[in-house]
């Protein structure tokens, strides 16, 4: 948390003075009325708002000594000051730097290919149980196996795949697309990535000992409780949703700070990316949710290890509140999970439809509303325990109504298509078949809102073909296509359009085989979560449909894993633009150097590398010519909202306590799991000591007169 | 495997292909996919949402079929030659979100109030129930009480419910121990049955008829075999079932099978009661008549000699997990057992 705190010494403590207009209406000054001066222009005169000419940065820091211009000027790859740059921001080789490293592009890189992992894991599982279902009265699978497999396929999937996977997208790609070095705080980012990869690996210690966790993932009490469910296997699963919030919250919490604090100067509120907004409606609902979802675990295991009654009917306790906390944290959960992948879709598919985004606005603001109406909705997961219908009936309503603002993106969608001139590469393939896969998740999702459908419906397979739609549909198909898409980003080479074509051809397919025949087997009365089946119930042929399906969707996997190992090697390389896509992060090379910018560019346009050819009069940016920033590892600070520079941020230094803290936090959880007071405890002070270290104040986060030698020829003089 | 051809029920997993399903006449009615509530509801508190759940599906997928053809029109109809390089203007195309969003919205709210008057209509029935029954959730069984205000007339059974057509039945839901959710998916929809809460559900068949039951909360290791039916029959034969659940078990039971009740008070009677015996347990299903039901072992199987026998010493493999063990018992015990158990009807 201190990255940021100890680099603002050139800003306001109060926080009351923002920037306002210098007397002489040409320049950005900070509300310092001794030192008002218009310190330095920006290169291009038509720049910010409304023909504000330049920007100060200064400070009402009593240390004059704190107070610095930034220089501006441009460092072309091979210059002396690019190679400068470099070095600053590389980290050490070997493990040592493998531990340490902080950089948001290997954290990112790390988090989607972790997720991936846990994506076949969890598909593996799911494997598993379509070759028990795919015909009546098998016997592959013991009852109990079968109720772990389940358990572990949905924790697998929706806490470790589904948001793990945008998470790494959004942190490689945000400061890149906002034109910034780092996220704000670059080594919280590690730390939430290491609590991540243990929680994962904590959550899957009891599986192969055959004590998973086999309540659900939505773990419903008593059943989950301590009288009907005695080994370790919720114990697990409590620990460990405890030990991931604290990665997901600290993830979102630098989000939030990233967006409105490190965005390039002149990226106003409304030239972010979708996926940013996407994003950032995600981080923050994450904040308010995941918090939920903490206690309700917490209290669980309070329950199960302390004697406390908080779900114990038979002392006062009551099992209904587990459903309400687990779902108030549940459904924002579910827009969590795929607002950012529809931020993807209304990223990348104008690049491939040779057009702006349609209704960029409305788009963003239904991302929004759509967070905002997801936490009202959560009693529509609970329709069937015997709330009254007044209840019912808003709840259920809301839930209706949620569906509108998902329509205006999907008209968006279909409307660039319409009026771009679409190119047929694998990415538009992946998006434009979300967009059928979301209509048929909306209008599923549509009839489980009405209530009397949803007491029929809920708890039957056609929810398992809903929530599939949901988290597969919009989430794999914009994660894979976003994969094709940034690829080139990524490595510097192009994935095998061949090889796309056939992925996308076989997944969509056997997506569909494999799972729009559930929405029968949930008419036809087959619910839930059970093992096995009688073969007078009618769902013989359906489920022998549904597993050919799984099976072809899993070869489409297998292909997109071939086409990314193949291409690695051997894909053609990429120039740093190879879509010719509008956005920041196509502007540096592929892969992007470890600064990501040499020089912080200045923003004029949602499109900065489409303004020479968009029909209107957007402004000009400049990519070449910025600031330099290179005294040690430094970025821009805007304001929250017009992106005005007021902070040069000092950012850290690679750094092994948040491997540390993660690793001795995760053993705290391990020596709760095992009921050792003495571990528990010397990991705790484990922790404190490197909290400490990693709090310590360090001189090289304070701010210090420029050096000669960067300070020459800038456009101050 | 004439298990499962002429009974409706499982005829047991296959390893045991010897066993005989004894058809009840009444089974053979039932049609393939006896769940199928989209295609086959019965009653008023079911009817209702099948015809919202035909209307949701027909209009949904007309708009589906149509948004979809809009969007592969949009993908490759023909484009006019272009400067490759251009890129068009941003601010073109908001009717399509204006047009789009605005027909959508209407339709939603045309199917938000058809939601909810169907909702009132499902949400209580329109005469007072003339019959009252409260179940409750085990795992995994379900027990069935019919209240009476004389105590002299309340009777207790399992897995099978017994009411008369065009009457509207309330029932009480309990649990015993974990959520459970009570389904009788042709009659009406589900409701969560939550410990230490009371929870209500009508009921009402217009068709005689056998109706299956689930479970469909997710309640454990044997959640897949936790079924019960709802038999509906007229007002006349519904009086005749009741009399005779009524009735106690034959306080003096013939010479021939005193070894096989013996033998229940020694090994079963700590779970399972005998109404009018000392065999008195409460936490496995009442087999006071025993006989008399169609299904035993939770829905697993029908009732049939052979069957009960099978899962009185083979409970674990029938239904692994289930609270019944396997008893051991010896040849003479089983025979004097059934001969016992067949007198319970």
């Amino acid at each position: 948390m201190t990255d940021v705190d100890v680099a603002q010494n050139m800003s306001d403590p109060a926080g009351s003075s923002g920037l306002k207009p210098s007397p002489e209406g040409e320049g950005w000054v900070r509300g310092n009325q001794n030192k008002e001066e218009s310190l330095f222009n920006p290169p291009h005169p038509n720049l910010l708002p409304e023909g504000e000419g330049a920007y100060a940065v200064s400070s009402t820091s009593p240390n004059p000594a704190l107070t610095r211009i930034p220089e501006v000027g441009s460092a072309p790859i091979g210059s002396a000051e690019e190679k400068h740059l470099a070095e600053l921001w590389e980290s050490a080789p070997g493990w040592r730097g493998w531990l340490s490293t902080i950089d948001h592009k290997t954290i990112g890189m790390r988090y989607l290919v972790t997720a991936f992992i846990f994506l076949l894991m969890g598909g593996a599982e799911a494997l598993i149980m379509r070759l028990q279902l795919a015909r009546p009265d098998q016997t592959l699978l013991t009852p109990e196996q079968y109720n772990q497999l389940f358990t572990m396929h949905g924790i697998t999937m929706i806490f470790l795949y589904s948001l793990p996977v945008l998470s790494g997208f959004s942190n490689y790609l945000w400061p890149l697309m906002l034109g910034s070095r780092d996220m704000a705080f670059p080594r919280l980012n590690a730390f939430s990535y290491w609590v991540f990869l243990f929680a994962g690996i904590f959550l899957y210690t009891s599986f192969p000992l055959g004590e998973a966790p086999n309540a659900g993932w939505f773990n419903y009490v008593p059943f989950a409780g301590p009288e009907y469910n005695t080994g370790p296997n919720i114990d697990v699963y409590a620990l460990g949703m405890v030990l991931l919030g604290i990665s997901t919250t600290v993830g979102a919490i630098n989000f939030i700070v990233t967006l409105f604090r490190m965005r390039a100067p002149g990226m106003s509120i409304g030239r972010v990316p979708i996926l940013i907004w996407g994003t950032l409606t995600a981080a923050v609902a994450n904040v308010f949710a995941v918090p939920s979802v903490s206690l309700a675990f917490f209290l669980l295991w309070l329950d199960r290890q302390t004697d406390t009654h908080f779900f114990d009917m038979l002392n006062g306790g009551k099992p209904l509140l587990w459903q309400h906390l687990f779902w108030m944290f549940g459904h924002p959960w579910v827009y969590v999970v795929v607002l950012p992948a529809m931020g993807i879709v209304s990223d990348a598919l104008p690049t491939f439809c040779r057009r702006p985004l349609v209704g960029y606005s409305a788009v963003a603001l239904s991302t929004m509303a759509t967070m905002l109406l997801g936490f009202g909705v959560w009693i529509h997961h609970m329709f069937a325990t015997g709330l009254p219908p007044l209840a019912l009936s808003f709840f259920g309503a809301t839930s209706m109504v949620i569906s509108i603002p998902s329509a205006v993106a999907v008209f968006a969608w279909i409307a660039t298509i319409w009026l771009g001139r679409p190119v047929f590469n694998t990415p538009f393939l992946f998006f434009a078949g979300f967009v059928i896969l979301f209509m048929i998740g909306g209008f599923s999702g549509v009839m489980v809102a009405a209530v009397p459908l949803d007491l029929q419906l809920n708890e039957t397979y056609f929810i398992v073909a809903h929530l599939h739609y949901v988290l597969l549909g919009i989430n794999v198909f914009p994660v894979v296509g976003g994969i094709y898409y940034w690829f080139p980003k990524f490595f510097g080479r192009m994935m095998d359009e061949t090889l796309g074509k056939w992925s996308f051809w076989v997944m969509f397919i056997g997506f569909n085989l494999g799972f729009f025949p559930m929405h029968v087997l949930g008419l036809l009365g087959m619910p839930r979560r059970i093992y096995t089946y009688a073969p007078h119930m009618g769902w013989s042929t359906v489920n022998m449909v549904t597993s050919i399906g799984a099976f072809i969707f899993a070869a489409g996997i297998l292909i997109f894993i071939v086409n990314i190992l193949v291409s690695l090697k051997r894909g053609a390389l990429a120039s740093s633009n190879p879509w010719d896509a509008p956005t920041l992060e196509w502007a540096v090379q592929s892969p992007p150097p470890v600064y990501n910018f040499a020089v912080i560019p200045f923003i004029a346009s949602r499109h900065p590398l489409w303004e020479d050819r968009l029909d209107e009069n957007a402004g000009r940016s400049s990519l070449d010519q910025g600031y330099l920033l290179m005294e040690g590892r430094e970025t821009i600070g805007t304001t929250p909202l017009d992106a005005i520079p007021d902070v040069i941020l000092k950012m850290p230094e690679d750094s092994y306590t948040p491997f540390f803290l993660g690793l001795f936090g995760a053993l705290v959880f391990v020596g709760l799991l095992l009921h050792s007071r003495e571990f528990t405890v010397l990991m705790a002070l484990a922790c404190s000591l490197s909290l400490m270290v990693w709090l310590w104040p360090r001189k090289a986060l304070v701010q210090r007169v420029p050096d000669i030698k960067y300070n020459k020829g800038v456009a101050h003089g | 495997m004439n298990g499962s051809k002429s009974g409706f029920r499982r005829g047991i997993v296959s390893n045991y292909p010897v066993l005989v399903t004894a058809p009840v006449s009444a089974m053979t009615d039932n049609q393939i996919a006896p769940l199928n509530y989209f295609l086959h509801s019965y009653g008023p508190a079911s009817m209702p949402t099948m015809y919202l759940g035909w209307v949701f599906v027909a209009l949904l997928v007309a708009i589906f079929v149509i948004i979809s053809l809009l969007l592969i029109w949009a993908v490759l109809r023909k484009r006019s030659a272009e400067d490759p390089r251009s890129v068009g203007r941003e601010d073109q195309g908001m009717q399509w979100i204006y047009i789009g969003t605005g027909i959508s919205t209407c339709i939603l709210f045309a199917l938000v109030i058809y939601t909810l008057i169907t909702l009132n209509a499902i949400s209580k029935p329109t005469q007072a129930p003339a019959l009252t029954l409260t179940v409750t959730g085990y795992d995994w069984w379900w027990k069935v009480e019919y209240e009476n205000d004389d105590p002299s007339r309340r009777f207790v059974t399992a897995n099978e419910i017994h009411i008369p057509i065009r009457q509207p039945v309330l029932i009480k839901l309990k649990s015993a121990d974990v959520i459970h959710a009570f389904w009788v998916p042709v009659l009406a929809g589900k409701t969560q049955m939550i410990p230490g809460l009371t929870n209500q559900q009508w009921i009402e068949a217009d068709v005689e008829g056998v109706y299956l039951g689930q479970c469909t909360q997710y309640c454990g290791v044997q959640h897949a075999h936790m079924g019960f039916e709802v038999v509906a029959q007229s007002e006349d034969e519904f009086k005749i079932w009741q009399d005779g659940q009524r009735r106690t078990a034959a306080t003096v039971f013939a010479v021939d099978v005193n070894a096989g009740r013996k033998i229940f008070l020694d090994r079963c009677a700590g779970c399972h009661t005998i109404r009018g015996t000392e065999a008195a347990g409460a936490h496995a299903p009442d087999l006071t008549h025993l006989k008399s039901r169609r299904l035993i072992a939770g829905g697993l199987v029908t009732n049939t000699p052979d069957h009960l026998v099978k899962w009185i010493t083979h409970a674990q493999e029938l239904k692994p997990g289930a609270r019944m063990p396997s008893m051991v018992l010896t040849e003479a015990e089983i025979s004097a057992l059934s001969a016992f158990l067949s007198t319970l009807n």
